[in-house]
Formats: C-alpha cells, sequence, structure tokens
C-alpha cells in the first residue's frame, strides 16, 4: 500500500515536471500581467514613474475607475467601439455566410477562389489599412487638382460627387463607413473559412432529402443550411463580438496612430485609449479601462452564449 | 403508378485520372413493376441495386435509358418534380426538427394548388404518424429517439405528401435483429395499407424473400432474375442466383452427366434425362437430401445439429465446392452420429445443374425454365 501511494506521488511529479515549461511561461505572461493588472487598476493614481520615483505607498481604491469612467474621452471612444462592433458584426456574418453558401456550390475553382478569400487573414492589417487608405485617400485636398483615391473615382463614374472619406475635415460617418468596410472585409476570411468548413461537413443526405421533397431554394437555406450551421453562425458571432470590442489596429492602419486628420480622440476606440494611457504614463488608468472592457466583453459574450444556446440546435 | 425502367445504364467516370477505366453500375436494365407491388432489389454490395434506386427518385441521372411512371417519361425530370418519397439508409431526418417539424416540412413545401392550410397540414403529419405507430413521439428531437422510432418517422416523412412510389434504401440495415424483423413486417403492413408502389434495397436475401411481392436480383449491374421470390427460389436461372437466395445456402458440388446421369464424386446419384454428356455444378438445396442406407450419394459425416423440429446434418465430400455440406432433414430420421459415413437419395426438384463454363441452368426431366414476366 505504501508503495502505491508512492508510486502515485512519484507520478504526480513526474507529470508536474513535464507540465513545467509550459506552467512558468503561464506563470510569467499570463497569470502575472492579469494579477498585475488587478493591483495596477486599484491602487488609485498609480503610475510606474511614480513608483520608480519612490512613492510606494497607493492608497488601495476605486478611483482609477471613477476618473476613466467620469473622463468624456473615454465615454466616446465606448460608444465608437459600440458602435463599430454592433455595425461590423452582423455585416461581416451576413456577408461570410452567402460568400460561403456560394463558394460551396461552386465546384471548378472552389480550392482557388478559397485562397482568394483568405488572402486577407494572411495579410498585415496595418498594410491593409495603408491601402485602404490609399484607396479612399484625395491628395492634394483643398487645392484646385486633387487628385482622388479609386473609391472616389468610382463614384465619379455614376456621376456622383468626391466624397471626403478620411481627410482632415471629413465627417464621422464616413470615417466610420471607411472602418466598416475595412473591418468587415478584414473579418471575412476567418469567418467564410469556419463557416465552409461547417457547410462541408454538412451530411449530404440532408440536401438529397430535401430535393425529394421539392423545397425551395430559399427555403433549403434557412431552414436547413442554417439551422445546421447554428454551432458554427454562434461561433464566429462571439468570436466577432470579442474581436470588435479589441478592434484599434484598423484605425492606426487607416488614419495613423495620432488619429491627427480626424480630430484625434474624436475617432478612438476602447483598445486606443488603454494604449494611450500606457503611453503616458497612466498605468493604473490603463488598468482600469482594461477591466472595463473585460466586463463589457465578457457580459456581452454571456448574452451571446445565452441567446445561441436558445438558437443553435444542437 | 406501375414502373418501367429501359435500357437503364449508368456509368461513373473513372475516379483515377490516369486510367480511364469506367464503372458500370447498372447495365442495359429493362423491368416492369406492377403497380402497388413490394418490390426487392436484391444483390450483394456493388451490384446497383441503390444506384437503380437513386435512379429512379431523380437523385442520380441515368446515362442512357428511360424510366417511367405510368405513362409518363420521367427520366429528365428533376426529382422535385417526380413526387416520390425516400427513405435513406441513415435516415436523413432534420436533426434540428421535432418529429412533426419534421413529417410537416414536405407538406410545407407545396405550392400553388397543391398548398394546404395548417389544420389540414397538422391532420396529414398525424394520419401519416398514425400508421407508423409514432403518434406520441411528436416532440420529440431524432436524437431522442430509437433508430427504430428515427425509421418510422423518415417512412412517416415519405408518405405524408402521398408519393407515388416509396422508395427504401436499406431499410433495416441500422436495426438490430429482433427490430429487424419487427421492422419488415411494418413495412408489408404499411405498403398494404396504403397500395403505394413500394421499391426497396437489400443485400439481404432473407428480408427481400420475406416480404416482397417480386424480387429482382442483380449482380455487377445486371439482372439476374426477376420474379416472386419463391418462383426464384425453386426454380433460379444460374449459379450466383441458386447461391445467393437460400438459408443455409445452397450445396454446391462439381459433377458431370454421363449417359442421362449425374455423377458426384463418381457416384450416379440421379437421372437427369435429356441432359447432354458434359461437366457440370450441381446445386443441391439443404432440404433436397433424403437420408437412405442405401441411398445414391456417400458423404461423410462431420457433425448432427438437433435443431428439434429438423435435423442438420453436416457432412463432407471431396466434390464439394462449398465449405461444408449441410442437409436438412425431418427430425424423423434417425442418423446415428458415430456413423462414419451418411448416404442420401436426392429429390429431384431440389437439383439444379449448371453449365460449367457459363454458369447457365441446364433443366432436365420436368424442370423448365421460369416464366420471365411478373
Amino acid at each position: 500500500m505504501k508503495n502505491f501511494l508512492q508510486k502515485i506521488k512519484f507520478d504526480q511529479w513526474k507529470a508536474w515536471i513535464y507540465l513545467l515549461p509550459a506552467v512558468v511561461l503561464l506563470l510569467i505572461f499570463t497569470v502575472w500581467p492579469i494579477f498585475n493588472t488587478l493591483r495596477m487598476a486599484f491602487w488609485n493614481g498609480y503610475g510606474l514613474f511614480k513608483e520608480l520615483g519612490g512613492e510606494l505607498t497607493f492608497e488601495f481604491g476605486i478611483k482609477n475607475f471613477k476618473w476613466v469612467v467620469g473622463y468624456g474621452g473615454f465615454i466616446t471612444c465606448l460608444k465608437n467601439t459600440m458602435l463599430l462592433t454592433v455595425l461590423t458584426v452582423p455585416i461581416s456574418t451576413i456577408l461570410a455566410l452567402v460568400i460561403a453558401v456560394c463558394l460551396n456550390a461552386i465546384k471548378p475553382f472552389q480550392r482557388f477562389l478559397q485562397t482568394i478569400f483568405f488572402l486577407p487573414y494572411v495579410t498585415n492589417s496595418i498594410a491593409i489599412g495603408m491601402v485602404f487608405e490609399a484607396m479612399f485617400n484625395i491628395v492634394g485636398f483643398g487645392t484646385t487638382m486633387p487628385s482622388y483615391g479609386i473609391i472616389n473615382n468610382i463614384l465619379g463614374v455614376f456621376g456622383m460627387d468626391p466624397v471626403n472619406w478620411i481627410n482632415a475635415g471629413s465627417s464621422y460617418w464616413a470615417n466610420i463607413a471607411v472602418l466598416t468596410v475595412y473591418i468587415v472585409w478584414n473579418a471575412l476570411p476567418f469567418k467564410i473559412l469556419i463557416l465552409l468548413g461547417g457547410l462541408q461537413s454538412v451530411n449530404k443526405q440532408y440536401y438529397d432529402a430535401a430535393k425529394i421533397d421539392s423545397t425551395p431554394r430559399l427555403r433549403v437555406f434557412t431552414k436547413i443550411t442554417v439551422p445546421l450551421l447554428s454551432p458554427m453562425i454562434a461561433y464566429v458571432v462571439i468570436t466577432g463580438f470579442i474581436g470588435g470590442f479589441k478592434e484599434y489596429s484598423s484605425i492606426v492602419g487607416i488614419f495613423g496612430d495620432d488619429m491627427q486628420a480626424v480630430g484625434g480622440e474624436s475617432l478612438n476606440t476602447m483598445v486606443g485609449y488603454i494604449y494611450k494611457q500606457l503611453g503616458a504614463n497612466h498605468e493604473g488608468d490603463a488598468s482600469a479601462a482594461a477591466l472595463i472592457l473585460f466586463a463589457i466583453i465578457f457580459v456581452v459574450t454571456m448574452i451571446n452564449m445565452y441567446v445561441s444556446k436558445k438558437k443553435t440546435h444542437y | 403508378m406501375k414502373i418501367v425502367l429501359q435500357n437503364l445504364t449508368k456509368v461513373f467516370p473513372s475516379r483515377n485520372k490516369k486510367s480511364n477505366e469506367e464503372v458500370v453500375a447498372v447495365s442495359d436494365l429493362t423491368f416492369t413493376i406492377p403497380d402497388g407491388k413490394l418490390v426487392g432489389l436484391l444483390g450483394p454490395s456493388g451490384c446497383g441495386k441503390s444506384t437503380t434506386l437513386y435512379m429512379i427518385s431523380g437523385l442520380q441521372k441515368p446515362t442512357g435509358g428511360q424510366i417511367f411512371f405510368g405513362e409518363d417519361d420521367v427520366t429528365s425530370l428533376s426529382p422535385e418534380n417526380r413526387g416520390v418519397g425516400l427513405v435513406f439508409q441513415n435516415y436523413a431526418l432534420y436533426p434540428h426538427m421535432t418529429v412533426k417539424q419534421n413529417i410537416l416540412f414536405p407538406l410545407q413545401n407545396l405550392k400553388g394548388a397543391d398548398k394546404l392550410d395548417k389544420n389540414t397540414m397538422l391532420e396529414r403529419a398525424l394520419e401519416a404518424a398514425r400508421l407508423v405507430q409514432i403518434d406520441n413521439l411528436m416532440d420529440r428531437k431524432p436524437s431522442e429517439l430509437s433508430g427504430g422510432q428515427q425509421q418510422r418517422v423518415a417512412i412517416a416523412r415519405a408518405l405524408v405528401k402521398m408519393p407515388r412510389v416509396l422508395l427504401l434504401d436499406e431499410p433495416l440495415s441500422n436495426l438490430d435483429a429482433r427490430l429487424r424483423l419487427q421492422t419488415r413486417e411494418e413495412i408489408r403492413r404499411i405498403q398494404r395499407e396504403t397500395g403505394i408502389t413500394t421499391i426497396f434495397v437489400t443485400h439481404d436475401q432473407e428480408e427481400a424473400m420475406s416480404i416482397s411481392d417480386v424480387i429482382v436480383v442483380m449482380k455487377l449491374g445486371v439482372v439476374q432474375q426477376i420474379g416472386k421470390p419463391q418462383t426464384v427460389y425453386d426454380n433460379p436461372v444460374n449459379l450466383f442466383v441458386a447461391k445467393f437466395l437460400g438459408t443455409p445456402p445452397v450445396n454446391v458440388f462439381k459433377a458431370n452427366v454421363k449417359g442421362g446421369k449425374l455423377y458426384i464424386n463418381g457416384e450416379a446419384v440421379l437421372d437427369v434425362p435429356g441432359v447432354a454428356d458434359r461437366d457440370v455444378f450441381a446445386a443441391i438445396r439443404p432440404e433436397g437430401f433424403i437420408p437412405d442406407e442405401n441411398g445414391a450419394m456417400t458423404c461423410e459425416l462431420s457433425s448432427i445439429e438437433v435443431m428439434g423440429r429438423d435435423v442438420s446434418i453436416v457432412s463432407k465430400n471431396e466434390a464439394m465446392l462449398t465449405p461444408t455440406i449441410r442437409s436438412i432433414v425431418d427430425a424423423d430420421y434417425k442418423v446415428s452420429a458415430t456413423a462414419q459415413n451418411v448416404k442420401f437419395n436426392l429429390k429431384p426438384h431440389k437439383v439444379f445443374i449448371f453449365d460449367s463454363q457459363t454458369e447457365e441452368r441446364i433443366y432436365f426431366g420436368d424442370q423448365t425454365a421460369p416464366e420471365t414476366g411478373i
């Protein structure tokens, strides 16, 4: 019996030793930062330089949170983030679903088209942002000989006036429109990949059965394809919401990290706000904002999970 | 609804691009399925029986030939417009719908003049459910049903739109042995009650024999024999059909005919008047043996299995082509289990002889070829 216990202990030690590399890395790069974020968020007025400057005793409290919420810039960022998420998640999901269904129906160039649709996923998002900037840009704006980007040229073909999308003096909604197009385009490949994978794993016999029962195409889509794909749809919606709340690189990609041309703060998102606070050595505020963002994502994901449990079918 | 298949052919292109070997799944199939009958398509796997079924349903397009429902040529008609009900091997019930929704689904697809109001649809769905005795399970999901129940739901879904033809693909293959027996009676009953021309596919000869009005035996895409189950069993046209039908299977021997007598293992076992001298295969049904001390055929006794009503005598012989010789005799015959040899006389109508080259049947005495019609 004693031998047996010893053996168990030894086996457990062995298991821990095998796990050690992963555990150490997780502790350093995941657990400690989370813990540290909590610590910094609840120390009133915490800042790294202040700590290094010898101010070692911070008061424990929720002053950072109060300050972040009370400061108007944060609310603007929160509004921008929410708006972009609410706009882009449904649009990209529906578009991805339609494209995936179409791709699945095409036989000859399926692989080739799949690769093309997947390209944005492997392209750097800052680089994509710069291309989008060029497409929407107006070079020499305000002069007598402005040079328009391709989007305005296309509008011109249809006899429409050029729109100031992203240059100085552009409207908020023009900026949001550009961001929406960019984010949707950037989000499509992953969603298409997941949904196409889901479609290809659907048993073909359901479609044969539907055919035998003379089911119209639209009804096949709404009554068979969508319900059978519902677990995948729930997955892309939930990850879409999480990604949406973390949106930042798109704005930097198009407007630059200072967003000078469009009035700085007014277009920023929550992650942008957190970066800004970090840059200004307001670690306490940044941590508080990060925790608020976490809380929002947590609640939204819970709601998503609750809804999808009711709506997905198996 | 009478169904006519005329020179129906299905060729699948080669999977392997290098070799241009095409696969002929169904070759020049011609037969008529009379109205209101239950027909079993029977054959070993790869014989083209499922392909035939799917061509009748319209899910697969024939390479050549024609399909008629009654007088209508439906060959080029898509499955949507054929009015067939199909029960898939794995049932293909929509997993996200309840039993009721599954059965209602085909009715909700009806358009134009055929469109039904809600109450009529519910009434029809309930009627179909009652027919297959699942009306108490209407609110369950397919995952909450047993295999047999799922199968009934699939049949109800196929029947609810009152199809002209009901097609069943290996309907019993996913059920356990007991349920299989019960369900095949059920299919028979449902078919009788509805009177819908029904075609089902199976590789199980017992299943096909037990419930079909007509069986179609296929091999490698070619029909071997069509007829009433008993006729096909009693009068097979070739060695394949003889071997495929019957449990326990027929006993096959290498034999030859000389001077109007059939010789197995050097013994003249039976008079075969009217057959020229030649090498043949002789197939003897297990019930074709009569144990007799002075019998014409000698076999080496292996074992005796008593099964109450019958006795099964397992023996060996130099000329046999099957692993053992199994004969079933009435329990009244007393055979000594310790004997070295057992001797039999043969019942002429249970003995079939086949050409050793073509494996086609050679009729002797008062044996005649079966009628080809149904």
